[in-house]
């Protein structure tokens, strides 16, 4: 979806408004004059387009490598490092894999999924006035320290937060976002643009449900309502429950891609 | 949370568009448009953009959002509405095949400069 809006934005330097007004081209900008001293310079350009066309590199780079990118993002806390340490013990060796991480001070989880086998680069997050998100560049450079040949799938785990990395392309196939019943079960509905944005949802620690107040049928019905046709598994990464259908619908995925 | 890199990157463009030929100007105002869909907190971005501009053309600049709503397609009977809230499903035949046509907006729509001479 950015991508196209993009597409179109980019073409669309003209005034369609049709009021008359001094109208100049310079440098590849048109200039409009109004009564009260100040010029406005159309500028009509994506916010993020570095970032996108960062993106949009990386998205080739990755398809010359035949690599299978999967972008997994939740709260913190939700399980992804839990849940992506269980996922490549059961991917790897058959389907070799490596991890980027992105976590903001420590190298916790670098070290838990390293234990994996699969490589594993931890990115610093605060190059890009914030330290909420991963951009197109931190992936690239990462990608950089990987061989890239020797892997079919690459996964992200981005930074813990429901609410940037959805605006973020980094250049991925595919987005995971994980939900673990400890939260509540209206945030699918709090954060519409990370649910509607991504690929896949899991229900993570589900081991839990005997022990609390959850209404796990309200939480799926809240997902469905942002985004109806994705598929959700419910999962526990600690006492591996539902894992086999996650990971089946990964190695699917992988598969279409590279074959 | 993001919108300091975003006021960045705003700041960073709207200095890009000021005419080549323009030796010393103020940007007073940059016009944006922001899809309701976006993750943008439009305060939280003015208040980055501010602290962004400081030191550069566009400080003390304006920062005027326009907001667009998120309208959406059904795939399935075509039918054309505007979401208001978090309910992605079509409004009249209850598909789940939509498609959404703009809210996801995050774009610079011009910047207005006064020339000092
Ligand atoms: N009971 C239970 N705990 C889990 C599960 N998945 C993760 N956890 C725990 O939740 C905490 C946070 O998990 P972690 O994987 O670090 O979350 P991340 O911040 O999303 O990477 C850790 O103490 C995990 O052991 C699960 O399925 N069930
Ligand atoms: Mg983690
Ligand atoms: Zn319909």
């Amino acid at each position: 979806m950015p991508y196209s809006l993009y597409r179109h934005v980019k073409h669309c330097h003209h005034d369609k408004t049709g009021r008359p007004h001094h109208h100049t081209r310079r440098g590849g900008v048109s200039v409009e004059s109004n009564k009260s001293g100040t010029r406005e310079i159309k500028v009509v350009r994506r916010v993020l387009d570095v970032n996108e066309k960062m993106a949009e590199a990386n998205r080739h780079l990755f398809a010359r490598h035949r690599v299978f990118v999967l972008n997994v993002m939740s709260s913190p806390g939700s399980g992804k490092t839990a849940t992506l340490v269980k996922t490549l013990e059961r991917l790897m060796p058959e389907v070799p894999s490596a991890v980027i991480v992105g976590d903001i001070c420590t190298t916790n989880d670098a070290d838990r999924l390293a234990v994996t086998g699969a490589p594993v680069v931890q990115i610093n997050t605060d190059e890009f006035g914030g330290d909420c998100h991963l951009v197109a560049n931190a992936i690239e450079n990462a990608a950089d320290t990987l061989d890239l040949d020797a892997i079919d799938l690459l996964i992200v785990e981005n930074v813990g937060n429901l609410v940037c990395p959805a605006e973020f392309d980094i250049g991925e196939d595919a987005r995971a976002v994980i939900l673990s019943v400890t939260e509540g079960e209206d945030k699918p509905l709090k954060y519409p643009l990370m649910f509607r944005e991504c690929d896949v949802a899991l229900l993570n620690k589900i081991d839990l449900l005997p022990f609390l107040t959850y209404d796990k049928a309200a939480a799926i019905a809240n997902i469905r309502q942002i985004h109806p046709d994705m598929p959700i598994f419910e999962t526990s990464a600690t006492a591996e429950q539902g894992l086999e259908e996650w990971v089946a619908w990964i190695k699917h995925q992988v598969k279409k891609k590279i074959g | 949370m993001h919108e300091m890199g975003i006021a960045m990157e705003i700041v960073r463009i709207a200095i890009e568009s000021i005419p080549a030929e323009i030796d010393s100007c103020r940007v007073e105002r940059v016009n944006l448009r922001i899809g309701k869909l976006s993750a943008v907190v439009p305060d939280s971005l003015k208040f980055c953009f501010e602290v962004a501009a400081k030191d550069t053309p566009v400080e003390g600049a304006a920062l005027a959002i326009e907001e667009i709503p998120v309208l959406a397609m059904c795939k399935a009977c075509g039918h054309e509405w505007t979401i208001t809230g978090p309910v992605f499903t079509c409004s009249q035949c209850d598909s789940g095949k939509i498609e959404v046509i703009s809210g996801r907006e995050l774009d610079i729509k011009s910047i207005e400069i006064n020339e000092e001479d």
